[in-house]
């Protein structure tokens, strides 16, 4: 090998380089919009803003779905002894322990007695019916798994609690899901 | 196997054709002249069974999408329009589902078949790996097609399959978006699904031209496991084993067609003839039986795994049941090099022989468990069921091999033959048949 062919080895390597990085972008460039498209669409995402739920009407004990994103979330007025009940477990009870006063809120000013969490199951996403029994509230027919009244896991192969959305109490009687700030 | 090749044209235009695309010489070598072992029994006649089955699959499918609307509010309604309304409708549509089922039956006799000859041993890994992939595909699309009616089971079903993958730490959540197209199943579901149900077959048959290709390199096991040896050991494909083939053919169609025409939804289930509602979980969700068993393997996995006597989770209940179900079908791609032993068919096999046998009772009752509720006494069953699923593959597999003692195995396929019709030797292989 001369000296001449080594510069021009040099120069090769540039251009095979610079025409793998072109073609590595190009590819790039096609992939993009192919797995783009599978994404949630802009309909989908603007059907997708928080909700605002009166929940006035609901009495003591009751319990209400609502949707919000194509996923179903429970929102339940405790009655004052399902609150001390709550409260009164041990971590020993769950696998995934989340302390009760995380998942019982209430308005400014108003009463903690309100629970809000996912209404699809976090194994595989069915939703739980009510049960009540064993101090458990809900019961997922799909595979077995049980929550308590505010959503915590207590048995099955649900990893963890039933989620909160992001939510805020706009007045006494009004929740939004779907945000944690009032007026975003 | 792919000796000289016997095709000879007689005809002008076969000549002609031969000298530019030699296709009809290529069919001529691989169906009609292509030598078969004398000794294949019923059990080797399912890969061309499986074969028609994917035809007829894609034939019906094809027809019936003619009458299919992909759209969430139309999609159920069309259905049964096609199935009451349309000319031979209900008897197209159900020839497609009961074909999905038939088609499931036909491919795990194949799959214990090549277990049980050891079908998957050097040299026909690849041949082995090339067939577990098709059974995959096989899955996706039959899940994916029985999204398609959306009934109840439909909706749920892909509730809970595509939230398997949600399971997938850090980025589930958006995979599982980018899967459904949205926030939850819904429309958009629907038509990718339909998309992909459409696409997926054509995938199939092309990995299928390579599995046959793969066997036609290796040529066929045997029932005695012992490889072709001479001429003496094997017949031409056509005529001896496409009677054989079409015979089977025949028997299996007649039972398909028992349940097509005087039991169409015997294998569907009601909750599926109730329209999809996002708002109700059926009280029960299985799957089609097909995957009952994986389903009970899923469910077997309802603890988290993590360091004892420490709260750190490493791999949580969900994450687990996901890992083990799709473990129990990968382990399938290690299966050749799982089984150490070096004889090849289970006849001289006497303790794997058994193993084999506990093995095929095992996963009928894990299919009988998949459809059995995720409480009680099931639970525990469950878990031992798993268990000695994967304990087949990691334990019997690897360890027969050093400590079983195999019987002695006939010299050749021919003597094989002869020696089980005790009678003088005769070259005639319909004798031998």
């Amino acid at each position: 090998m001369s000296e001449h062919s080594d510069s021009d080895a040099t120069r090769r390597d540039f251009l095979y380089i610079a025409t793998g990085a072109a073609g590595a972008a190009a590819v790039g460039g096609i992939v993009w919009p192919l797995v783009s498209q599978m994404g949630p669409n802009a309909q989908e995402i603007a059907a997708g803003v928080p909700i605002e739920v009166n929940i006035g009407d609901i009495e003591e004990g009751r319990v209400i779905t609502v949707t919000w994103r194509r996923k179903k979330y429970f929102i339940r007025h405790l009655t004052a002894a399902e609150v001390d009940a709550a409260k009164t477990k041990e971590q020993g009870d769950f696998r995934d322990f989340v302390t009760a006063a995380d998942r019982i809120t209430g308005p400014e000013g108003g009463e903690a007695v309100w629970s809000v969490y996912g209404a699809n199951c976090t194994h595989l996403g069915c939703i739980p019916t009510e049960v009540k029994e064993n101090g458990d509230t809900w019961r997922c027919a799909c595979h077995g798994s049980r929550f308590d009244v505010i959503g915590r896991v207590t048995k099955g192969p649900a990893p963890v609690n039933l989620p909160q959305p992001p939510m805020v109490f706009a007045s006494e009687d009004t929740l939004i899901i779907g945000t944690d700030k009032v007026g975003a | 196997m792919s000796g000289h090749s016997t095709y000879n044209p007689t005809s002008g235009f076969g000549k002609w054709m031969d000298a530019r695309l030699p296709i009809a010489r290529l069919m001529h070598d691989s169906f009609v002249s292509y030598p078969v072992p004398r000794n294949l029994n019923a059990f080797y006649t399912f890969g061309g069974i499986l074969m028609i089955m994917l035809i007829s699959q894609i034939i019906t499918g094809v027809v019936i999408a003619m009458h299919f609307t992909p759209n969430e509010t139309m999609a159920f309604e069309s259905v049964h329009l096609l199935r009451r309304d349309v000319s031979f409708g209900g008897t197209l549509q159900s020839w497609h589902a009961v074909g999905a089922s038939m088609f499931f039956v036909a491919v795990y006799i194949h799959i214990f078949r090549g277990l049980y000859y050891g079908s998957y041993k050097a040299p026909r890994e690849i041949l082995w790996i090339l067939g577990v992939v098709i059974f995959l595909l096989m899955m996706a699309t039959a899940f994916m097609g029985y999204v398609l009616p959306w009934g109840q089971m439909s909706l749920w079903g892909a509730q809970v399959i595509t939230n398997f993958f949600t399971a997938i730490p850090v980025v589930g959540q958006t995979v599982q978006e980018y899967l459904l197209g949205g926030y939850g199943v819904g429309n958009a579901t629907l038509n990718r699904f339909f998309s992909l149900h459409y696409l997926l077959p054509f995938m199939i048959a092309g990995i299928v031209i390579l599995h046959v290709w793969a066997l036609h390199v290796t040529g066929q096991t045997n029932p005695t496991g012992v490889e072709v040896k001479s001429k003496q050991d094997v017949i031409p494909f056509t005529p001896y084993a496409t009677v054989k083939d079409a015979l089977a053919l025949v028997v299996f169609m007649i039972i398909m067609c028992y349940f097509v025409f005087y039991m169409p939804d015997y294998l569907g289930h009601a909750d599926n003839y109730i329209p999809a509602n996002a708002d109700v979980t059926p009280a029960h969700i299985v799957p089609e039986w097909y995957f009952l068993p994986f389903y009970a393997i899923l469910r077997a996995i309802d603890f988290n795994i993590g360091i004892p006597f420490t709260e750190i989770v490493l791999i949580d209940s969900k994450l687990g049941g996901v890992l083990a179900m799709f473990g129990s079908i990968a382990i399938l791609f290690l299966v050749p090099w799982l089984d150490t032993s070096s004889v090849r068919s289970a006849n001289y096999r006497p303790t794997y022989k058994v193993f084999f046998w506990l093995f095929v009772v095992n996963s009928i009752f894990l299919g009988y468990l998949g459809s059995r509720p995720a409480e009680g006494i099931w639970l525990p069953l469950m878990k031992g069921s798993t268990f000695l699923y994967f304990a087949h593959f990691i334990l019997v597999m690897p360890l027969l091999g050093f400590f079983e003692k195999p019987l002695p195995r006939p010299a050749s396929i021919t003597d094989a033959v002869l020696g089980k019709n005790g009678k003088e030797t005769t070259s005639d292989p319909v004798a031998a048949e």
